[in-house]
């Protein structure tokens, strides 16, 4: 049963937002109108498949009856507060304008959302312009051939009398010249209309493939299928090249995924062990990082939900996110150094488990592992990369955890790096 | 025999028409494309003026004239600088390697025989 006092008000907002009556919406999940009634006025505690069933009729995430939109849009107003200079008595007040105000609340959440989106394009574009190597070498080839055509043209019409083998040469020079000209200018302008279509879309390569991934929806026996990569690629819809060569990449990787660990193995071995990624890993014997990654896309937590899947590479960047309701990791900056993603990149090969606890309360069941790649033989560079699988849980208490430091409202934390908005200090 | 000038370029077409507006006024021209070997060629040819281009295969200009300076043989002798790279922090690197003057492309043909004939008369 669930504690929190005001799903069942929640479960009465949003039938009536969408206009439906009790008595039908009580018929949906087989129960009476009265009992329904109660639950509504939070006299009957709730929980298990009826919240499933009820979430269900009503179109919501289970986790949004448990816990409202609240804690989301408290989290994306201190992320806005960042660098605002607002005092501590105006952040205490910020669950007030949440709750009372929260229309105005989410346009400051949204818009605080476009504007750093906005200063990273910036930032983006002014470092690509002084340090792009194509641009660079592009504009150096316009000015050398430009420089070489005038050179040639006016020698050309101001030398009448130039001797017939010298001006073939020249003319020929100014073909060349010309041609190299032409392709150059038609490159640049590519380029231009790549980076302007990159400046209105307010994202990364690998926001655009993580949104694209998110947003398909796909099947996940395509990946087992012979034309996989190209199946995928047209679901994704990515347009940007940048961000179909990365999206190609990670396809490659989750195909090869699929064919060592097919889905219907995978699937029939979830139903015989009930999804205990424990025990699934015991009894089919892969690699534990192949089994994270698969069940990602193939594998539901207890509650029916899919479960989040992170990716870091040695240096501790997230190279690939699918983020899940309540565990997200931050988009700019780096996430919380005591996920066990992190520290599985100090203990390679070694699996790690554990219940992390949100700062909301929620408690989610993490399985991380880092593995070493060789890549050239036993005397070639060593990648390293970490998996980490995630599935909310019904825990008692967890290990404290936040989802990165400059929002986290933990004090005290040994691994803090930066202090908090709400935070007094380290 | 004119006064020397060495060219050292790596774009076949504009070293082509340095090379023949400037033997049209008597000077005698050789040019070389390669960054790596130009001191060498210096040595060889041991010019009146030197064209230098900035961005070379294999070594940039600007290093093969901090090295002209340093060599007591080549310590004045005039250094014409030409680069695609219009930026100031480019010029002051060459005025601070000793360059005696510096030129960005596009240049017209004029401007080119009016500042050499500044650098050494033919």
């Amino acid at each position: 049963m669930h504690g929190n006092p005001l799903v069942g008000s929640r479960i009465r907002e949003r039938r009536q937002d969408l206009g439906l009556k009790q008595v039908d919406l009580a018929r949906s999940v087989d129960i009476s109108a009265s009992y329904l009634n109660l639950i509504e006025h939070n006299r009957r505690r709730i929980g298990g498949k009826l919240l499933l069933e009820l979430a269900r009729s009503l179109g919501v995430d289970p986790a949004q009856l448990i816990h409202g939109a609240e804690l989301a849009l408290a989290d994306a107003l201190r992320e806005a507060a960042r660098g605002a200079e607002l005092d501590k008595a105006e952040l205490d007040r910020l669950d007030q304008l949440v709750r009372r105000f929260p229309g105005w609340a989410r346009l400051i959440a949204t818009q605080a959302q476009k504007l750093s989106a906005l200063e990273r394009t910036v930032d983006g574009l002014s470092h690509r312009l002084t340090h792009d190597p194509f641009l660079a070498e592009t504009l150096h080839t316009v000015l050398s051939t430009v420089t070489a055509i005038r050179s040639t043209s006016s020698i050309l019409s101001q030398t009448p009398d130039i001797d017939a083998a010298w001006r073939r040469r020249f003319h020929a020079n100014l073909y060349e010249d010309s041609t190299r000209l032409a392709d150059t200018s038609q490159a640049l302008v590519s380029y231009f209309d790549r980076l302007s279509q990159e400046e209105t879309r307010f994202s990364s390569p690998q926001d655009s493939v993580e949104d694209a991934f998110a947003a398909a929806r796909f099947d996940p026996r395509i990946l087992e299928k012979d034309d996989s990569v190209e199946t995928m690629l047209q679901a994704l819809k990515l347009d940007d090249p940048a961000a179909r060569s990365l999206a190609e990449r990670w396809v490659r990787r989750f195909s090869l995924d699929a064919r060592l660990l097919p889905t219907q193995r995978l699937m029939t071995a979830i139903e015989e062990h009930e999804g205990d990624p424990d025990r699934i890993l015991a009894v089919l014997g892969c690699d534990a990082d192949l089994l994270l990654r698969r069940l990602a896309f193939v594998g539901r937590d207890r509650a029916g939900r899919p479960m989040g899947l992170f990716i870091a590479d040695g240096s501790g960047a997230m190279v690939f996110r699918k983020p899940i309701d309540g565990f997200a990791a931050p988009r700019f900056g780096a996430g919380c150094p005591l996920w066990p993603l992190f520290q599985a990149l100090g203990r390679v090969g070694q699996p790690i488990r554990q219940v992390l606890e949100m700062p909301g309360g929620r408690a989610f069941e993490a399985r991380s592992v880092a593995k070493s790649a060789p890549t050239a033989g036993f005397s070639g560079t060593v990648v390293i990369e970490a998996a980490m699988l995630v599935a909310e849980v019904e825990a008692p208490a967890g290990v404290p955890v936040g989802t990165a430091c400059r929002i986290c409202p933990r004090s005290g934390c040994v691994a803090r790096r930066e202090i908090a908005l709400v935070g007094q200090g380290f | 025999m004119g006064k020397r000038v060495l060219l050292i370029e790596d774009e076949p077409n504009i070293m082509e028409a340095i090379r023949f507006i400037l033997q049209r006024e008597g000077w005698s021209v050789t040019t070389h494309a390669d960054g790596a070997t130009a001191l060498a060629a210096v040595a060889r040819e041991a010019p009146d003026l030197i064209v230098l281009d900035v961005m070379l295969p294999n070594r940039s200009g600007f290093d093969i004239l901090k090295d002209l300076r340093a060599a007591a043989p080549t310590r004045d002798l005039p250094v014409l600088m030409l680069t695609a790279k219009g930026q100031e922090k480019d010029r002051r690197l060459a005025e601070r390697y000793g360059v005696s003057r510096f030129m960005t492309k596009p240049f017209s043909n004029q401007a080119i025989l009016n500042t050499v004939h500044d650098l050494v008369r033919p």
